[in-house]
C-alpha cells in the first residue's frame, strides 16, 4: 500500500477542503464539464469528530479493479491512543444509558442507513466489484442487522442474567455488564455488513468501540461513521481508524486501557495480538470461520448471542434477606 | 461513640424517636450468622467445668406458675442454696425468681443464704394494667423483701412508637424499686425485629434499668442467641458511651448446659469478660439447673448420671 | 472472670496418610516416570505429612492420552443422566468422608478446622450435587439445543481452598462431558489424592479424572501439552498472564480466576456490628488467603473514628493457633514462601509511613504464622493498597462521598470482588451498579454457593465458575 504524508499535525477543519485539481488550463470549451463533482475527503472518526490522522498520512484506496477511489487516512499509533481515550471517556455515559435508549439509537442508525442505501450500495459495488443486486442485498442486510441488535439492547440481560437460588437467606442476582472498551478488527473483505455484524453487538450491550477498518476497503467504515454521527450515537462510542492493522494493532492489543479485542479481521496478526493482550488479561474473541468469507459470510439473519456474550462481564450481587 | 452517646436533652417522644431511630441498624442475617458462629465454640474439660459453675451462679431459679404454692417455692429455695445435696462444692444460684405474692415466702426460706429474691412485677407477664397498679405491685414486692424487680415494658406502646410512655413507666418503676435492682423485660418475642430489640434495650437503659432481660418466658420465641447478642452489644455500647455497666438476662428456652455455655461464650466475646459475673449476667431458667448439675457430675466422674439423682422441685 | 477456652482439638485419627502418593492416571495410582518427589508439610508445625510424586512431561502425556481416550470412548458418549449419577455418587461419598477430608485439608493447608468443616467441605459436596443435576439438562442451559463438550480439560488449582477449587473445576467439566487432568497446588496436594480414591470408590470410568501432582514445571507442561482443548486456571495474575500467552495461537479455550484487591465500602449508615463482622471475615477468613478478600476497607470519614476501635476490639478477639482446634479462627500461613511475601509487602507499609496495628497475639514457635494486622492511614498510592498481599492484612482508607468511594474502589487493575455496607437500598444498588467487580457482596462478605457465578473483571481474570454461567466454559 502506498502512503502519503502532508507533514501536518491534525487539523480539525471539517470536510470543507476539497482536493480538486479538475481544471485543466489546456481544456477546450467543449471539454468543460457541466459541473465538477465534489469529492469526499475520508478522515478518521474520533470522539465524535472527523479529524485527519495526526500523522498527516493517507493512503490511496482502489476499487476491486484497481481504479483509484479516494485517499483514506492512515491512522498512527497516536491516533489509536486518542481513540482509546475517546472510547474510555464515552464508556460511562453510554453504558449508563437505559437499554431502551440504546435500542432507540441503534434503530435510528438503521433508519439513517436505509436512507443512504444507494450511497452504500455504490460504495460496495466499487470496493468489492460485486453486482448492484448483491450490493443491495448487503446493504439491506446491514440495515436489518442494526434493527436486530437494536432489539437486543433491552433483552440480553434477561436472557443471560437471572437470579441464583443460593442455599441461604440471600437475594442473589447475576447481571451482564459491558466489558468496556473493545477494539474491533473489522473483517477485511466485508466492509459494511461484516463491519456492522461485529460492531453492532459490541455497542448494543453498552461497550464502546475502537474499530480498525478493513485495510483494503475502508471507505464504507467512514461513510458508516457519518451515519453514526447523525444518529444520536454519542461521540466516542464508536471510533473508526482506517489504516494498517499491522501497524496500529500491536499498540491497541497491548494497551492496558483496552478491555477486549475482537480479532475477526486481524488476519495473521491475530495470534500476536492475543499474545500481547495476555499482559493485561484483555479479553479476546478469536477470528471465527466468517472472518475471511466476505460479506456473504455474514448473511445469517440470526447471529444469536454469540457476539454479545464475549464482551459482557457477569456481575453477581448478594444481599441478605431479613427483617 | 456518637451513635450511643447522644442523650436526648429533653425527654420527649420526638427526642426519643430521633435517638432510637438514629442507632445503627441491625442486619438480621448478619446477626444470626455471628451468633451461629459463636455457637460453634467448643468448650471442653477445664473450661467447661469453670463455665458450668459460673452458669450455676448466674441462674435465676424461677417458678412463675399459676399453680405455685408456698411449699413449691420453699422447695425451690432449698435447691437454690444447695443445688446438689451430694456435692457441697456446687455454688449457689444467683437468685430465686417468683411472683410478688410469693416474695415473703421466698425471703423467709432464703434467710441466711445470701441469695436474693427477684420478683416479677408490673402486671407480669402482659403488663396490661393501670400504672398505679403496676407501681403498687412493685412497691409491695420490694416491701416484702425483693432485692430485684423484673418488670415488663408496655410492648404495645413501644410498637406504636409511644417511646415516652415506655420510658416514663420504666423510670417510675425504677423509682418505686428504691434500692432494689430493676430488670427490664423487653419481651423480645413480641418486638419481633432486631432493630426493635436494640432500640428497646437502649430505651430501657436510658430510663434506668440495671438489667435488660429478654423475655417473660410466656412468649415464644424467648431468649434466642441473636437476641442476647444484640442486647450484649447494647450494654457494651452503653458502657462505652456512659461508663456504666448494665446487666443482661436471657430468660426462657435455656434448658441445657450447651445453651448456657453458648450464652457465656456470647458474653465473653461480645460484652467482654467483665460481664462474666452474676452481677452483670443472669440466666432465667427452671429446668436448666439440673442439666448443669448432671454435666458437672459427668465431667468430674466421667460417667453419665440419671435424672433421678437430682431433685425435681 | 477470664474465660479461657481449653484446647479442643479435632481428632486426626480419621485421616490415614500414606507415606508416598503416586500420580492418579487412567483410574490407577501409578509412580511418576520422572521418579521425582516433593514433600507436603503441615504448615502449622512444619512436620512432613507425605511424599508425593512430581509429574514430568511424559506423565502429563500419559494423563492427557488417558483423558482423551476416556472422553472419546466412554464419558463423552454416556448419556447426561448417567454422567450425572456418577457425580451424585461422588457428592454422597464426599459427604460421607467429609470429616476425614476436612481434617486432612486443615493439616495440609493450615486453615482452621472450623472453616474446612463448616465452609469448604459442605461447599465441595454441594458443588458436585449441583452440577450432577445439570448433566442431563444442558440443552436447556441457554447454550444452544445441542451443546457439546470441549474434550479434555487441563485444570490447575491453587492452595488456598484445595478441595473446593478442585470441585469448582472438576464438577462442571465432568457434568458437561469433558474429562480432566488436574494439577493440585504444590503445597496442598493431599485432598486431591483422596479425591482420586473417591473416584475409584465411585467406580468412575478410568481416565475421566486424572490427578497430577507437582509444582510449576508440571503446570507448565500441562498448559503446553497440545492434546487438551481447555485450560482452566485459578491462581496468581502473574501466572495467569503467562498461561494466556501460552494458549494464544491454539484452539484451546481458557478461563482464568486470578488475583484481587477487593474494596469493602462501609457507609456511615451501615449496620455497624454486622459491618465489623463483614470486614473481619472479609480479610481474616482463611488467613486472608482469598483472592476475593476484602483487603481494602473504605470507610466513610464520618464514622471512621467510631468504626476503627470497634474493628480493633473485634480483631483482638480472633483466636490464632492450632488449625485443628475447633476454636481457632486464624490458622497457619500456608507456606514459608507465602509468609515471606506477606512480611515483605507489609514491611513496605512501615517504610512508607503507614500505621500498623496487630492485637497482642502469641504466635506458635514452629510453623508459619502472621498476626492479624490492620494498616491505617493508607493512601491509594501505598503498595499495600495496590498489591495483593494474600494474607491477614487489612488496609484502611477513608472516603467522603459515594462517588469517591466508587472511584477508589475501582482504582485497581483487579476486579474480582467488592463489598458495600449501607442500610439504604437505593445507595446499595447505586454503588453495586458502579463497582467494576464480578462479585458484589452487600451487607455480607465472602459468601459462596454452587449456583452463584464467580469470577472477575479486568486483571482478575475471565470466565465464570459456578451456576448456569459456569457451564459455558466447558461447552462448545
Amino acid at each position: 500500500m502506498a502512503e502519503r504524508r502532508d507533514g501536518g499535525k491534525r487539523k480539525n477543519e471539517g470536510a470543507a477542503d476539497g482536493g480538486a485539481t479538475e481544471n485543466r488550463t489546456t481544456a477546450t470549451k467543449a471539454d468543460v464539464p457541466a459541473r465538477i463533482a465534489v469529492r469526499k475527503t475520508y478522515k478518521l472518526y474520533l470522539g465524535g469528530a472527523f479529524p485527519r490522522s495526526e500523522s498527516g498520512r493517507s493512503h490511496p484506496v482502489t476499487s476491486a479493479d484497481g481504479a483509484h477511489l479516494a485517499n483514506a487516512s492512515l491512522a498512527s499509533r497516536k491516533d489509536a491512543r486518542d481513540a482509546v481515550v475517546a472510547a474510555r471517556k464515552a464508556f460511562g455515559g453510554w453504558s449508563g444509558r437505559t437499554a431502551y435508549n440504546r435500542g432507540q439509537i441503534l434503530y435510528r442508525i438503521a433508519e439513517v442507513l436505509e436512507g443512504r442505501h444507494a450511497q452504500f450500495a455504490d460504495q460496495l459495488v466499487a470496493a468489492l466489484g460485486v453486482s448492484r443486486a448483491e450490493a443491495d442485498r448487503y446493504v439491506s442486510a446491514a440495515v436489518d442487522r442494526w434493527v436486530h441488535y437494536a432489539g437486543w439492547t433491552d433483552k440480553f440481560a434477561q436472557v443471560i442474567g437471572g437470579s441464583n437460588p443460593v442455599s441461604g437467606p440471600y437475594y442473589n442476582h447475576s447481571t451482564p455488564e459491558p466489558t468496556g472498551v473493545v477494539v474491533v478488527f473489522a473483517p477485511q473483505g466485508a466492509p459494511l455488513l461484516g463491519l456492522t455484524s461485529v460492531l453492532a453487538p459490541v455497542i448494543a450491550t453498552g461497550n464502546t468501540a475502537v474499530v480498525v477498518s478493513s485495510e483494503s476497503a475502508p471507505l464504507a467504515s467512514i461513510d458508516l461513521a457519518e451515519v453514526l454521527a447523525t444518529s444520536d450515537v454519542p461521540g466516542g462510542v464508536v471510533n473508526v481508524l482506517t489504516g494498517k492493522a499491522g501497524e496500529i494493532g500491536p499498540h491497541l492489543a497491548s494497551h492496558a486501557d483496552v478491555d477486549a479485542l475482537d480479532l475477526t479481521g486481524a488476519g495473521e496478526s491475530a495470534v500476536d495480538f492475543e499474545r500481547a493482550a495476555a499482559a493485561t488479561l484483555t479479553r479476546v474473541l478469536r477470528p471465527g470461520p466468517e472472518a475471511d468469507g466476505g460479506e456473504d459470510a455474514w448473511l445469517d439473519t440470526d447471529p444469536g448471542t454469540s457476539r454479545l456474550t464475549p464482551f459482557l462481564e457477569t456481575k453477581t450481587v448478594w444481599h441478605p434477606v431479613g427483617m | 461513640m456518637p451513635h450511643t452517646a447522644t442523650v436526648p436533652e429533653a425527654i420527649t417522644d420526638h427526642a426519643l424517636r430521633a435517638y432510637l431511630h438514629g442507632l445503627p441498624g441491625v442486619d438480621e442475617v448478619g446477626a444470626r450468622a455471628r451468633a451461629q458462629d459463636l455457637a460453634t465454640r467448643s468448650i471442653k474439660t477445664t473450661a467447661k467445668a469453670a463455665a458450668i459453675d459460673l452458669a450455676i451462679s448466674m441462674v435465676d431459679l424461677t417458678t412463675l406458675e399459676g399453680a405455685d404454692t408456698p411449699g413449691k417455692v420453699r422447695s425451690l429455695c432449698v435447691k437454690a442454696a444447695l443445688p446438689d445435696p451430694a456435692d457441697r462444692t456446687v455454688p449457689k444460684v444467683g437468685a430465686v425468681c417468683v411472683y410478688p405474692d410469693m416474695v415473703a415466702v421466698a425471703v423467709e426460706a432464703l434467710r441466711g443464704t445470701g441469695i436474693g429474691v427477684a420478683s416479677v412485677a408490673t402486671a407480669f407477664p402482659a403488663g396490661r394494667a393501670p400504672m398505679e397498679v403496676k407501681l403498687a405491685d412493685t412497691r409491695r414486692a420490694v416491701a416484702d423483701g425483693a432485692a430485684e424487680i423484673d418488670m415488663v415494658i408496655d410492648r404495645g406502646a413501644f410498637l406504636a412508637g409511644r417511646y415516652l410512655k415506655v420510658y416514663e413507666e420504666i423510670a417510675a418503676v425504677k423509682e418505686a424499686c428504691g434500692d432494689a435492682h430493676l430488670k427490664v423485660i423487653l419481651e423480645t418475642g413480641e418486638l419481633v425485629t432486631y432493630d426493635n430489640v436494640r432500640r428497646a434495650s437502649h430505651l430501657a437503659m436510658r430510663a434506668g434499668a440495671d438489667f435488660i432481660k429478654t423475655s417473660t418466658g410466656k412468649v415464644s420465641p424467648a431468649a434466642t442467641l441473636p437476641v442476647t447478642l444484640i442486647m450484649l452489644e447494647a450494654v457494651r455500647d452503653h458502657h462505652a458511651a456512659t461508663g456504666r455497666r448494665i446487666g443482661v438476662k436471657p430468660a426462657g428456652g435455656i434448658r441445657t448446659t450447651k445453651d448456657a455455655i453458648r450464652n457465656l461464650v456470647l458474653v465473653n466475646e461480645t460484652a467482654g469478660p467483665e460481664w462474666l459475673t452474676p452481677d452483670l449476667f443472669r440466666i432465667g431458667a427452671s429446668s436448666l439447673l439440673n442439666d448443669l448439675l448432671m454435666q458437672r457430675t459427668r465431667l468430674s466422674t466421667g460417667t453419665y448420671p440419671g435424672p433421678d439423682h437430682y431433685t425435681q422441685d | 472472670m477470664i474465660f479461657e477456652y481449653a484446647p479442643a482439638p479435632e481428632s486426626r485419627s480419621v485421616v490415614h496418610l500414606r507415606e508416598t502418593y503416586d500420580l492418579f492416571i487412567d483410574g490407577e495410582f501409578t509412580p511418576a516416570l520422572s521418579g521425582e518427589h516433593l514433600t507436603s508439610l503441615n504448615p502449622a508445625d512444619e512436620e512432613t505429612l507425605a511424599r508425593v510424586s512430581v509429574a514430568g512431561e511424559a506423565d502429563v502425556d500419559r494423563a492427557v492420552v488417558a483423558a482423551r481416550r476416556a472422553q472419546e470412548n466412554v464419558w463423552g458418549r454416556m448419556s447426561g443422566a448417567e454422567r450425572g449419577k456418577y457425580l451424585f455418587r461422588i457428592a454422597r461419598i464426599i459427604q460421607e468422608r467429609s470429616r476425614e477430608l476436612a481434617v486432612l485439608e486443615s493439616m495440609d493447608n493450615g486453615k482452621p478446622i472450623k472453616e474446612t468443616r463448616d465452609v469448604d467441605l459442605p461447599l465441595v459436596a454441594a458443588h458436585f450435587f449441583y452440577h450432577a443435576g445439570w448433566a442431563d439438562k444442558l440443552a436447556h442451559a441457554g447454550f444452544g439445543p445441542d451443546p457439546r463438550p470441549l474434550g479434555v480439560a487441563a485444570q490447575i488449582i491453587p492452595w488456598n481452598f484445595p478441595l473446593l477449587m478442585l470441585a469448582w473445576k472438576v464438577a462442571p467439566a465432568l457434568a458437561t462431558g469433558n474429562t480432566v487432568v488436574l494439577k493440585p497446588a504444590e503445597t496442598t496436594p493431599l485432598t486431591a489424592l483422596v479425591f482420586a480414591e473417591i473416584c475409584q470408590e465411585a467406580d468412575l470410568p478410568p481416565g475421566v479424572v486424572n490427578i497430577l501432582t507437582g509444582a510449576g514445571e508440571t503446570g507448565r507442561a500441562l498448559v503446553d501439552h497440545p492434546g487438551t482443548d481447555k485450560v482452566a486456571f485459578t491462581g496468581s495474575t502473574e501466572v495467569g498472564r503467562g498461561i494466556a500467552r501460552a494458549v494464544a495461537g491454539t484452539d484451546k479455550r481458557l478461563t482464568l480466576e486470578l488475583g484481587g484487591k477487593g474494596a469493602n465500602i462501609v457507609y456511615d449508615d451501615a449496620a455497624l456490628d454486622q459491618a465489623v463482622e463483614g470486614v473481619v471475615s472479609g480479610i481474616f477468613f482463611n488467613q486472608g488467603h482469598v483472592c476475593c478478600a476484602g483487603s481494602r476497607l473504605l470507610l466513610q470519614e464520618s464514622i471512621a473514628e467510631e468504626f476503627l476501635p470497634r474493628l480493633k476490639e473485634r480483631v483482638a478477639k480472633l483466636r490464632l493457633g492450632d488449625p485443628l482446634d475447633k476454636n481457632t479462627d486464624i490458622g497457619a500461613i500456608n507456606s514459608a514462601a507465602q509468609l515471606e511475601r506477606i512480611r515483605e509487602l507489609t514491611d513496605t507499609a512501615d517504610e512508607e509511613g503507614v500505621e500498623r496495628w496487630s492485637p497482642e497475639c502469641a504466635l506458635p514457635e514452629s510453623g508459619y504464622w502472621f498476626a492479624p494486622t490492620v494498616l491505617t492511614g493508607v493512601g491509594q498510592a501505598h503498595r499495600v493498597a495496590r498489591e495483593e498481599i494474600f494474607g491477614p492484612v487489612l488496609s484502611v482508607l477513608t472516603f467522603r462521598t459515594p462517588e469517591e468511594a466508587v472511584t477508589k474502589a475501582n482504582n485497581t487493575p483487579y476486579g474480582l470482588s467488592a463489598g458495600v455496607w449501607t442500610e439504604k437500598g437505593s445507595r446499595m444498588l447505586w454503588t453495586a451498579e458502579r463497582l467494576r467487580a464480578g462479585v458484589i457482596w452487600s451487607n455480607t462478605f465472602n459468601k459462596f454457593d454452587p449456583t452463584s457465578p464467580f469470577g472477575g473483571y479486568k486483571e482478575s481474570g475471565y470466565g465464570r465458575e459456578g451456576g448456569r454461567h459456569g457451564l459455558e466454559a466447558y461447552l462448545g
